[in-house]
């Protein structure tokens, strides 16, 4: 039963490849990557480092370089309350006036993502100057009352301080603070809570569930750890090797997990047998050589029910029913392979 | 701020002190100073007479304490070849060198910062290659070969600048050009490396990521955090050319410090040497000192220091 | 530990990954040296300046010291007047001038590699001293180098060459003791680094002895540092003995060195600038070469910079 009340796709991405060419070779980093977000809705992204977790939202957001980095493929539908245009179609200015103000990121590490030379007070307010036309002076107000409302203790005192004079906590919610301020329908957080202490953890996700209601944003969590997941997000998307390899609703996904990846990394198992006691479940195998093109499930050199199709073609992602989606040929349920893909 | 900045003071005072121990002990370490400052063939009556006359007949400990005494409060003794007091005399010279290197420093750094900033954003390209190329050979040509060089095309072929002396505004020229040469070379290098590396800083990439004109990221957020290690770069540099003008000095007849230094070598006279060793020294530690405190304004992570 | 063997499928066509051993490590530098075009002119022009300097007495043409005044101040082969026997001309005395290019590259390649071996074992030994010990001997030594690293250094290399006379001895000792800091702060600068990176705790950790924490873990750490920064010395070596030359402090005037040729040179830039370009010309390429050669070596040997192309 669908639940969910209907939404619009606010982002709609389809096929997403990305790849970059180094001395060593070419590094497929995102390899066909789909995904629909829906109006308020918030996605969490999971899976291991070098999935291409990161790599898909600095495409959709045409952050990479474009040598070495070369987006081969792809779609990505923005929705702005009228028209819906492909983000990696726009020109480079009309790219400008999404980021940021349509579409807001906060990154990994607060220490280095904050320019050391300018006050943050600046760095927050520079964004307002540009996207909404504001004076100096109102966009500082603005600021500060945006320090005040992330948390930020004497936000007129600190409005003139400097990245280094802030601890990890603080800063990435000076960068969060960044991101909004003009309030984006969009939200993207590439693990921002990775890098800091546990307790500081758990604030700052508090604090994006909060403002994520309070300007009603969609957001995309990236993250490697699915506790955080399981408090914030409506649905989860799995990927691993560059390909979406599960996306189903967070309820959905945690009961009736489908992929082995999605399995191993939540340590369940199938019961085919009723064993009472459960194992520690470790996924066996080494991270997926990127250099290698995908024409094959990336997932196959680890999976213990990997079989020949799985090196012959990347399987496809398919509709299992109730919004969950997924990318695998063998059905783990049944313990055979799937005979409804062609 | 104002910690580091009294501690590099109370270093570089500390530098000073021992630099004029080591100026003491240098004209010593053979043994017999009178040998190294009197005429080869001196008679031993000569000898014994002038070690009498400059006190080196005296105990170490009295020669240092009279020495060190009398240093800083800027009296080197008389010039063994002019027979004046030594530090004025370095003091009268001292305005040539500084032109010198002002003029070399400004070649310089006109033509290595826009250099180098267009190298680094644009890796690769043809100005990139000028560029390296120009950082290659301003540390690779000697500079007294280089001054050569130009004072036989400039000078004598085609007659555009005078080759020696400091009469005009175009004596100072050739000289500057082969002063700033190296500079010019490692500024552009440390330029363009600068800009590469910033530009892959995460923070302009956050730059970006607000939708922010690429002037402006590049002016506020890339160009102020190149500047920071320019800065220091810069006034090191200006200290070595104020510390390495001899052999410019020599080629071009400028009247400054370095050609003083090597008429004095001939003179063998290392009083005035002494003098001159010191003053230099004192003018290179002055110059560090002033470029760390503008280092420290610069940059907010050492003015407001954790 | 990162290959990942790859169960060989039917009809997979997938490669099975080998083992990266040394020989593909070496292969693989190479192959970046080849793919380096300045790398490689900077090691061309060093291995040049080295069989000069080794191989002078067989491959000179003259005798460098040979006066021969009826031919003095002849041009090179291209210019007028210029003949083979001489390709590069004479000088002012008569002497070929190729050949006392030739073996003026001895005095530099002397001065450079003994000066470089010097100044790097006492650096290496003060730098070890100062990062392992730490705390008040640290800070002497530290004040030490920061001393001798604030001077004036041509001023002071001048000074105390003219008192200590013109020999090869003394120009190599003089350069080995007062380059000495600069390879001593890069010892110190990879030792703390490493005292503080864990690793040497850890050895510590397994009872490794003081010893053989020096030479297992933190020796091979400095060896790619140390080579970096003696190829660029040598060639600033090579530099500050020809301008020495010049001065007329650096060896007798009757051993061939470059520094001399220019300085003799020097007197008939505008009649026989030959004399004296040729010998710069010399100065400029070897100092170039191990500049390339440096910058190269410093790609290769620190990986951490390897991703900026300097």
């Amino acid at each position: 039963m669908d639940t969910t009340q209907m939404k619009r796709p606010i982002l709609d991405v389809r096929d997403l490849t990305t790849r970059f060419k180094t001395l060593q070779g070419t590094v497929y980093a995102v390899n066909g990557a789909s995904f629909i977000l829906d109006e308020g809705e918030t996605l969490a992204i999971v899976g291991e480092s070098g999935c291409g977790k990161t790599v898909t939202m600095l495409s959709i957001l045409r952050l990479l370089p474009e040598p070495p980095a070369r987006i081969d493929c792809g779609q990505a539908f923005y929705y702005d309350g009228t028209t819906s245009r492909d983000l990696l179609g726009l020109s480079r200015d009309e790219m400008r006036h999404i980021r940021g103000r349509e579409i807001g990121i906060i990154f990994q590490d607060p220490l280095t993502s904050l320019n050391p030379v300018l006050t943050i007070g600046r760095q927050i307010s520079e964004t307002m100057v540009e996207h909404l036309g504001a004076s100096e002076d109102n966009a500082k107000k603005m600021a500060i009352d945006l320090l005040d409302r992330v948390g930020i203790p004497s936000p007129e005192r600190r409005y003139n301080q400097y990245p280094h004079q802030f601890s990890g906590g603080m800063r990435q919610r000076v960068m969060i603070a960044i991101a909004i301020s003009c309030t984006p329908k969009i939200l993207i957080a590439d693990e921002p809570s990775t890098a800091l202490d546990v307790t500081v953890q758990a604030q700052i996700v508090k604090l994006v569930a909060q403002l994520r209601d309070e300007f009603h944003m969609a957001v995309i969590w990236i993250t490697h750890d699915l506790g955080v997941v399981a408090g914030l997000a409506d649905r989860v998307m799995v990927m691993y090797g560059g390909q979406v390899v599960e996306r189903a609703r967070v309820n959905e996904l945690y009961e009736n997990p489908t992929h082995p990846y999605t399995i191993g990394l939540l340590g369940a198992l199938p019961r085919l047998d009723e064993k009472e006691d459960r194992r520690l479940v470790s996924i066996e195998g080494s991270p997926p050589d990127l250099y290698l093109q995908p024409f094959h499930c990336q997932f196959a050199f680890r999976c213990p029910y990997a079989f020949e199709r799985c090196w012959r073609e990347a399987p496809p992602l398919i509709d299992l029913g109730n919004r969950h989606k997924l990318a695998c040929f063998y059905d783990i349920h049944k313990g055979k392979p799937r005979d409804d893909i062609e | 701020m104002q910690r580091y900045l009294l501690s590099r003071l109370i270093q570089s005072i500390m530098i000073l002190l021992a630099i004029l121990v080591l100026v003491f002990f240098m004209v010593r370490v053979t043994g017999d100073p009178a040998v190294l400052m009197m005429p080869r063939e001196s008679s031993p009556e000569s000898l014994a007479a002038f070690r009498h006359k400059m006190g080196f007949d005296r105990p170490m400990i009295v020669q240092f304490a009279d020495f060190m005494f009398k240093a800083v409060q800027g009296d080197f003794g008389n010039s063994l070849h002019y027979k004046t007091p030594a530090l004025p005399l370095v003091l009268k010279r001292l305005p040539a060198t500084v032109e010198l290197a002002v003029g070399g420093l400004l070649i310089a750094v006109l033509v290595a910062i826009p250099l180098g900033l267009v190298a680094g954003s644009l890796p690769g390209s043809f100005w990139d290659s000028v560029a390296r190329g120009l950082g290659l050979l301003g540390q690779s040509i000697p500079n007294f070969w280089l001054a050569l060089l130009l004072i036989f095309f400039f000078a004598v072929r085609l007659r555009w600048f005078p080759s020696f002396g400091r009469d005009e505004l175009s004596s100072l020229v050739l000289p500057a050009i082969v002063m700033g040469l190296p500079t010019m070379g490692a500024l552009v290098r440390l330029t363009r490396s600068a800009v590469l590396e910033i530009r892959g800083e995460d923070f302009v990439r956050t730059a970006y990521s607000k939708g922010l004109r690429s002037n402006l990221v590049y002016v506020r957020h890339i160009l102020r955090n190149v500047a920071i290690p320019l800065v220091s770069v810069i006034g090191v540099h200006f200290g070595y050319m104020l510390g390495g003008s001899i052999y410019i000095e020599t080629i071009f007849s400028w009247p400054g410090l370095g050609q003083l230094v090597e008429q004095a070598i001939g003179w063998r006279d290392y009083t005035l040497i002494q003098a001159i060793a010191f003053f230099t020294s004192l003018a290179v530690v002055i110059l560090n000192l002033l470029t760390d405190v503008a280092y420290a304004i610069i940059d907010p992570r050492v003015r407001y220091g954790n | 530990m990162a290959q990942s063997t790859i169960p060989a499928q039917p009809d997979s066509g997938l490669v099975i990954d080998q083992e990266r051993t040394w020989m593909h490590q070496l292969k693989y530098i190479f192959g970046l040296l080849v793919r380096d075009r300045s790398g490689t002119l900077g090691l061309i022009l060093f291995l040049i300046l080295v069989f000069s300097a080794l191989l002078a007495p067989w491959i000179a043409p003259h005798d460098p010291l040979l006066q021969n005044l009826s031919n003095s101040r002849l041009p090179p082969i291209w210019s007028e007047g210029g003949s083979w026997e001489y390709p590069l001309g004479t000088d002012n005395l008569g002497r070929d001038l190729l050949s006392r290019i030739i073996y003026g590259s001895r005095v530099s390649v002397t001065v450079g590699f003994f000066g470089v071996l010097i100044a790097a074992g006492l650096g290496l030994l003060v730098g070890l001293v100062s990062g392992y010990l730490g705390g008040r001997v640290d800070n002497v030594i530290t004040g030490l180098v920061n001393l001798v690293l604030a001077l004036p250094y041509l001023l002071f290399v001048v000074f105390i060459a003219s008192i200590l006379g013109r020999s090869l001895i003394n120009v190599v000792l003089i350069f080995g003791i007062t380059d000495a800091p600069i390879f001593a702060r890069t010892t110190r600068g990879e030792v703390l680094r490493l005292r503080e990176s864990g690793y040497v705790e850890s050895a510590i950790g397994i009872g490794a002895s003081r010893w053989r924490i020096i030479f297992d873990h933190i020796l091979p750490n400095l060896l790619g540092p140390m080579i970096t920064v003696a190829t660029f010395e040598m060639s600033r070596m090579i530099f500050y003995e020809a301008g020495l030359g010049f001065l007329g402090l650096s060896v007798p005037p009757s051993v061939p060195s470059w520094g001399n040729m220019l300085a003799a040179g020097r007197k008939y830039l505008i009649a026989s600038p030959w004399i004296a370009t040729f010998p710069g010309l010399a100065i400029m390429f070897a100092s170039l070469g191990m500049n390339l050669l440096g910058d190269w070596l410093r790609d290769v040997l620190d990986p951490r910079l390897r991703r900026i192309k300097k």
